[in-house]
């Protein structure tokens, strides 16, 4: 039952053939099973999660209408409150912090009835690419132990991957969410900004963070995208409108006559050959599903990775400077409050936590503002633009989504350029704020690693995507006689 | 030998920059949900968004937005159809998120004025004080430092937090440079923020309580020698909690600053803390290297953006402003100006209006306040308005000594009563068996013992010698234990005495 898929687990339960309890306990024992290898989360909350099930159980029994996904087990990004239970951000410097409230999108899920099975790691505080920035050590991937699962949300990546859960929920920053499910040869899908709610996301860069939907089928990210999302008066941020019909668009598939922009800057130079052609012949796939494809080009996205890490950075030295040790997580060093918060950040970040602070500050102070803030504002506008003129000749635009398939682990940790190159292709989404979505396209034929797919889609017009992403998925796994993860190596029994 | 004020204003010109932050009188706190009652227990009115916990958001009060408004319109201002809110970052223990969440460069309101007139020798003076920008903010949490020097962080053993006041809405006046007040620049500075105080209070936004804190003033000071074009260096005095302080820490600044430059030495920039008690100042943080806040736009609230339909709405339900308010009190009331500024100094105009308003008639409204009551709130060092008499307590002690219940006498033992808290007029009077005796026959009876005990006096008044009465009189009110109409008694021992 572990390898289905979350809509096919939730017919079973419908039909009575498991309970909810069961299907909790099959995926606590494959974690139990795996998670030796994969190190996919840092906190298992069994108890919690079998209590919600039964709970679940029960009113399924008493003939209570549950929702879509009700007694499906999902796995939680580390980076999303959860009340009672562990929040570190894959930090030091929130060891044995329990929240005492709930984020919005745990308050969706438990109203949902999706059980929550535990937290996935991540790379600390959602900076990176790889999960090796966690303080708690890296998740390898299930396709080789030696090799990155994708970050900052390679815990989820992983878990969907080995089959530890069916569902799981990342943060998407700068591709936090696609880039690992590319990697893992999973689904993964960043809404549109404002489209899910940021309450109780612990903050990376407020204006581009989004929480969304990491699953093992286009079907099944679009069912749990619509249970997470929806107008919260809590963020400010998030849109008053009604949520994209998603799941509709995913049951749909039909993509006739609709027009596929590819990205001319997004493929090229630094893209690995093997990706590049699973990428081209997904291309082939939708235009023979009566898909027009056509060439656009977004001049300003050469200059996108330089903005982020710029307005990232400088979002970040605000959003953590409230890890003071004055109120919650670890505290360290003696004397002044001032000595207190020196010594405490001093441990309780990481390296490459560190240096986005210090590279935000300098970023904002007073002198280089305009030269590096206020520019790189303006860059976002401008790739903004571009994508305005982009989707004005396009339905949906679509590109690799990473450039490469998952690397060492080890093989980029002291080159940062490199990592953040990883991001190239995802980026440019989160600095328009529009939706993206990542899914297999094929294992690339140097290596036999997973390739990702990447759809992006206008502002709240999420469901297109999932309407070419179902298209391109169902053929494909007619293609490769049923989903690629399949293909993947078995873990477990040494 | 410290400088005499008269010798600092004949040599220099003052300027003057005064910032007033206002605690806004909302119901809930600026970005989230949380009460904003003063006093409360420490740490039981605050929540995650206000603590600042991981992963929390705020989200804008938009009373606060209507409020901020409402003082914008009163000053004269343009309101901005577009605003945005910053982030200051600094780090300090009382401020959940190491960030104060206050508007930068895009303030709601800017460019207004407010019109003061001052009471001087030379007759009243009429300024134009100019408004560069009204802006929101929210207020930081308290630190009580505890042990080492007084209340300061450094030497402290431990510091206690108290996060309830943390994310208070505050609106933050901010004044253009002041200059051309000369020798009044301290009365000034007084006589704005009082007129500001009273703008607030009128508009409902605040209980503009200067000893809480809901409203504090800083005040920016510098000086030039008469003729310069060229500001002097400022200093920025804090801690000025009453509007006599205001006055005074600026007239001592002026002071400070005229015999450091008399004596060729430079004023430094700096904040500088007012002590009521010596009416000096002492340095604080200097400000010679300017502490770099790194603002940018707070990226999870959305820009400010009013309508014109609200910013009218607002505006046509803004209250009159307190002078021209104050112009037809003088007319009703028939009070001369000196009376006026006597009033508004004491600040009892709004406790006379509602005693008024009562039934009382003006004239013993204001001696009540203006007299008796306000000579109590200075001997206790409060406001008249602090004290536990209200304008119904007065208006009815008035309306029992115009029916003869009560004599003067009597009735500032009821006050007196009521300020210590000794219930209503009706208990007072019952309690403490205050009447007035006017019943003929027992007062008669004290008439002829008094003759009796005095009959050479009594016979003087026979003769015509009627102030000699004025013994007799006294030793009746003497009997009665002043519950007797002086009066009354008068009336009838002259009668009885054939002077009648």
């Amino acid at each position: 039952m572990i390898n289905k898929s979350a809509v096919e687990m939730a017919e079973a339960l419908n039909k009575g053939e498991i309970t909810s309890v069961e299907l909790t306990k099959a995926h606590l024992n494959q974690i139990s099973e795996v998670d030796g290898q994969v190190h996919a989360f840092l906190h298992v909350d069994t108890q919690g999660a079998l209590d919600q099930a039964s709970q679940v159980d029960a009113k399924r029994s008493a003939g209570e209408k549950l929702s879509a996904l009700a007694g499906v087990p999902l796995a939680l990004k580390d980076v999303l409150v959860q009340k009672g239970i562990p929040t570190t951000c894959g930090s030091k410097m929130l060891e044995g912090w329990r929240p005492p409230y709930d984020s919005t999108v745990v308050r969706k899920l438990k109203e949902n009835g999706i059980v929550i099975l535990g937290k996935t790691n991540m790379d600390e505080f959602a900076m990176g690419s790889s999960t090796e920035n966690s303080a708690y050590g890296p998740t390898k991937n299930p396709w080789d132990l030696t090799r990155i699962p994708g970050g900052s949300g390679g815990g989820s990546s992983a878990s969907l991957a080995s089959f530890q859960a069916p569902l799981a929920i990342g943060t998407d920053t700068g591709g936090s969410i696609r880039q690992p499910a590319a990697v893992t040869g999973t689904v993964g899908v960043k809404p549109t900004y404002g489209g899910v709610s940021r309450y109780g996301l612990v903050a990376f860069s407020s204006s581009l963070d989004q929480a969304g939907p990491c699953a093992r089928t286009v079907l099944d990210a679009a069912y749990l995208h619509e249970a997470i999302a929806g107008h919260d008066p809590l963020d400010s941020t998030s849109i008053n409108a009604s949520v994209p019909a998603v799941v509709a668009a995913a049951k749909n598939g039909n993509i006739k006559g609709m027009k596929i922009g590819v990205i001319k800057e997004l493929q090229g130079d630094g893209y690995q050959a093997g990706v590049l052609k699973l990428f081209n012949e997904s291309l082939d796939i939708l235009a023979s599903l009566g898909a027009e494809i056509v060439e656009v080009s977004c001049k300003y996205f050469d200059y996108a990775l330089a903005a982020y890490y710029l307005i990232a950075p400088s979002e970040c030295s605000s959003n953590l400077a409230r890890f003071d040790a004055m109120r919650y997580g670890i505290r360290s060093g003696q004397g002044s409050a001032e000595e207190v918060m020196n010594a405490t950040r001093q441990i309780g970040f990481g390296r490459e936590v560190k240096r986005r602070i210090i590279l935000g500050t300098y970023a904002l102070s007073s002198g280089y503002y305009d030269a590096y803030y206020g520019s790189a504002q303006k860059v976002r506008t401008l790739i903004s633009r571009d994508f305005e003129s982009a989707f004005k000749l396009a339905d949906v635009l679509v590109s690799p989504t990473a450039p490469t398939t998952a690397f060492k682990i080890g093989e980029k940790s002291n080159d940062p350029i490199a990592m953040y190159l990883n991001d190239i292709a995802t980026i440019p989404t989160n600095l328009a704020g529009i939706g993206g979505m990542s899914l297999p396209s094929g294992l690339a034929a140097e290596d036999g690693l997973p390739a990702g797919f990447q759809i992006m889609a206008p502002a709240m017009k999420d469901d297109l995507m999932y309407k070419v992403g179902a298209a391109l998925e169902a053929k494909l796994n007619t293609k490769w006689q049923g989903p690629i993860l399949n293909s993947a190596p078995k873990l477990g029994a040494k | 030998m410290a400088l005499k004020y008269e010798e600092v204003i004949v040599k220099y010109e003052p300027a003057l920059g005064l910032e007033v932050h206002v605690e806004l009188g909302t119901a809930s706190k600026m970005f989230c949900g949380c009460n904003t009652v003063f006093g409360a227990a420490a740490n039981t009115q605050t929540c995650p968004v206000c603590l600042g916990l991981p992963g929390a958001l705020p989200v804008v009060n938009g009373k606060a937005i209507e409020y901020t408004i409402a003082i914008g319109l009163a000053l004269n201002c343009s309101i901005a159809p577009y605003s945005r809110f910053a982030r200051k970052n600094y780090f300090y223990p009382d401020m959940p998120k190491n960030f104060q969440t206050s508007q930068y460069d895009e303030p709601i309101c800017t460019n207004g004025y407010l019109d003061i007139t001052i009471d001087t020798d030379e007759g009243s003076k009429d300024f134009r004080i100019e408004i560069e920008r009204v802006h929101m903010e929210e207020d930081t949490g308290k630190s009580l430092h505890m042990g080492g020097e007084a209340g300061r962080i450094h030497g402290a053993d431990y510091s206690l937090l108290d996060y309830n006041r943390a994310g208070i809405p505050l609106v933050e006046i901010v004044t253009k440079v002041v200059n051309g007040c000369g020798k009044y620049a301290p009365e000034v500075a007084r006589a704005y923020v009082s007129e500001l105080r009273d703008i607030l209070r009128g508009l409902g936004v605040s209980d503009v309580k200067m000893e809480q804190g809901s409203l504090r003033c800083d005040a920016n000071v510098s000086l030039r020698l008469i003729g310069s074009e060229k500001l002097g260096t400022r200093s920025e005095t804090k801690n000025v909690n009453s509007l006599k302080s205001v006055e005074r820490a600026i007239r001592s600044e002026m002071i400070r600053h005229a015999e450091l430059l008399n004596s060729n030495q430079r004023v430094i920039q700096e904040t500088r803390h007012f002590h009521e008690d010596t009416g000096l100042t002492t340095s604080g943080r200097s400000k010679e290297q300017a502490e770099d806040y790194r603002y940018f736009p707070e990226p999870d609230l959305v820009p400010i953006a009013p309508s014109k339909e609200l910013i009218a709405k607002i505006a046509s339900t803004l209250p009159e402003k307190p002078s021209v308010r104050r112009k037809k009190l003088q007319e009703a009331w028939q009070v001369p100006d000196k009376e006026m500024a006597a009033m508004i100094n004491a600040d009892v105009l709004d406790l006379v209006e509602a005693t008024v308003k009562l039934g009382a008639d003006p004239t013993r409204a204001r001696s009540w306040w203006l007299g008796e009551i306000a000579r109590i709130a200075n001997e206790k060092s409060v406001a008249a308005a602090d004290l536990a008499i209200s304008a119904a307590d007065v208006a009815e002690v008035i309306a029992l000594i115009v029916k003869g219940e009560l004599t003067d006498k009597l009735a500032r033992q009821v006050v007196e009563a009521l300020i210590n808290g000794e219930g209503s007029v009706a208990k007072i009077i019952e309690t403490r068996g205050i009447k007035v005796v006017s019943d003929d026959s027992s007062l008669m009876a004290a008439i002829e013992r008094a003759i009796a005990a005095a009959p050479d006096v009594a016979q003087k008044v026979r003769g015509g010698n009627i102030p000699a009465s004025g013994a007799l009189i006294g030793a009746v009110m003497k009997e009665s234990k002043g519950q007797a109409d002086a009066a009354k008694v008068r009336d009838l021992l002259l009668k009885h005495l054939g002077q009648g």
